[in-house]
């Protein structure tokens, strides 16, 4: 490792160290109301950046990945033990991910989004269906003695994991491989890259983190029910995020999770019903204004800072 | 000198809907050969450079490299078994730099390395074309040439059975064209394998063994750049029945 990569390994676990320690300041919960998300959209878009990052394959099946993942929690809760479950939920996200990606991926980008974002309704639908003609009743309870504060630490071990993953990768053939295929596919092709394989691997693993913040997620929830699990706009919010902060840099959503979950806080206090409206405006100003995302900006500003104090070599 | 086929190319047909873009082609390229792909344009080379490299499959015919048929396989699996390739219009990976592009063919190709050794194989492949200097530029501050010798190396860096050189030396200056011309000429001397499409008359001669000319996707001449530049036909193909 070089001093700068223990340097940042050392910033994450004292970031992640110091925020562990946020339960333990407050008994009203509004401050762990505000924390939970963030920290969810947190590994959510972190997750989500490690795919679409390189590959520029935008996945609206965050949605749909994390549905299946609580659902897998709350169709078995009264009867497997909850860690079993989370694992569980862990190999249907992998599966449905390779699914989907061998399927999909052989085609250009914009088939890939519609499918993704046709993915999550579809499986909405057919849970529907299934507890409409099968069970009888609409929703699920997933009773359980875990509070906000573990599911808060979960998730915090979640984003840990999540930064590593990522930088297994990125030191990797694959990562080398993937930022290839980001540049040119046919020249990645013709220098003996799998591509279809290399995106399929990405794509299961960041549906496996999705699934699994579901299944995390879920006991929260207390009662679930399709349209709450499998949401399009969950999916929104998460590719929002990650390009508000910026997808090229693994610590980049997470600069963009944080303005905007303390941002969409705001929204929904005191517009709750224009919340999809203004979701839309925020997508089309953060890809209009920003596409390179507030890392990507102040990089750019830094590299002006430094040519501008004089031009140094390289 | 005897030399077995390295690349066998056997009477290939490609259809692009009505058009028959090649038709029957066979030729093949002898170990440590530069074969020149030459003729007219449209007459169906960058085509023949795709099909061989698995950019483009063959609608009939078949492509071996040594014992192994290679006509409907991926581009990738081609690559790794040793054909390397530039492309008509200069390929880069723009936002990686020229070592990074030159790592691409060490990592992936036929060679396959990684870590210290790759950079380092890399960084060789680089200063072998000229480069040792730009190792850590940005493609975007290459000059054309410059551009050109890094896709040179990146498809050296694979360490290739067989090197594809689509028009290498097309758009260059005289003097660029001549430290070109050295440089593929280097490659020759090394030994290598090369298949040469190209315009440039005084490259032809002065680099390749043997030349095959196409036009309109068929083979009209094959031999010593000598006697196919003043064959009756070649010379039609070229410049039309007056000068024949």
């Amino acid at each position: 490792m070089t001093r700068r990569e223990i340097a940042s390994v050392m910033a994450m676990l004292v970031g992640l160290g110091l925020v562990a320690f946020l339960p333990r300041l407050e008994s009203g919960g509004y401050l762990m109301s505000l924390a939970l998300p963030i920290a969810m959209y947190t590994v959510l878009a972190t997750s989500w950046a490690l795919f679409s990052g390189p590959t520029h394959y935008i996945s609206l099946a965050t949605g749909a990945f994390y549905g299946v993942g609580a659902y897998v929690v709350a169709s078995g809760i009264s009867f497997i033990p909850y860690p079993a479950l989370v694992a569980l939920a862990a190999i249907a996200g992998a599966v449905l991910a390779a699914l989907v990606g061998v399927a999909t991926l052989r085609l250009s980008g914009v088939y890939f989004v519609i499918f993704t974002l046709g993915l999550a309704e579809l499986i909405r639908q057919l849970v529907t269906w299934v507890q409409n003609n099968m069970t009888g009743s609409r929703g699920l309870y997933v009773l359980t003695d875990i509070t906000e504060p573990i599911i808060f630490w979960e998730l915090l071990v979640l984003a840990a994991a999540a930064y590593l993953v990522g930088w297994l990768v990125a030191r990797s053939r694959l990562g080398f491989a993937l930022r290839i295929i980001g540049n040119d596919e046919a020249v990645a092709a013709h220098c003996g890259i799998n591509s279809a394989g290399c995106k399929v691997i990405l794509f299961v693993i960041s549906g496996i983190f999705a699934a699994v913040v579901g299944a995390v997620m879920a006991p929260r929830f207390t009662y679930i029910e399709p349209g709450i699990a499998f949401s399009a706009q969950l999916s929104f919010q998460v590719v929002i995020m990650a390009l508000l902060g910026g997808v090229h840099r693994l610590w980049g959503p997470l600069v963009g999770v944080v303005p905007f979950t303390l941002l969409w806080e705001l929204i929904s206090a005191h517009f709750p019903t224009q919340t999809v409206l203004l979701l839309g405006v925020a997508f089309l100003l953060i890809v209009y204004f920003i596409p390179q995302g507030i890392v990507g900006r102040v990089e750019q500003f830094a590299r002006r800072l430094a040519t501008a104090r004089g031009p140094r070599h390289g | 000198m005897a030399e077995k086929n390295l690349l066998e190319v056997q009477s290939v047909s490609k259809r692009f809907g009505g058009l028959m873009a090649l038709d029957r082609l066979s030729f093949a390229v002898r170990e440590n050969e530069v074969l020149g792909l030459i003729g007219p344009n449209g007459s169906g080379k960058t085509t023949m450079i795709n099909l061989i490299s698995g950019a483009l499959h063959p609608t009939a015919g078949d492509i071996f490299l040594g014992e192994r048929l290679i006509s409907d396989r991926p581009a990738r699996y081609i690559a790794r078994i040793g054909v390397a390739r530039t492309f008509q219009l200069v390929r880069l990976l723009p936002s990686l730099t020229a070592l990074e592009n030159v790592l691409a063919g060490a990592v992936f190709g036929h060679k396959r390395l990684w870590g210290r050794e790759a950079r380092k194989y890399a960084a060789r492949q680089l200063d072998r074309v000229g480069l040792g200097h730009a190792v850590n530029l940005p493609t975007s501050a290459l000059t054309y040439i410059d551009e050109k010798r890094v896709e040179l190396a990146r498809a050296l860096a694979s360490d290739p059975r067989v090197l594809l050189l689509d028009e290498w030396l097309a758009g260059l200056n005289p003097t660029e064209l001549r430290t070109g011309i050295d440089l593929i000429k280097s490659l020759r001397a090394e030994g290598r394998t090369i298949i040469l499409v190209e315009h440039v008359m005084d490259a032809i001669r002065s680099l390749c063994d043997r030349c095959v000319v196409m036009n309109s996707g068929v083979k009209i001449a094959e031999g010593s750049p000598g006697a196919v530049l003043s064959d009756k036909e070649v010379i039609r193909a070229y410049l039309g029945d007056d000068h024949a």
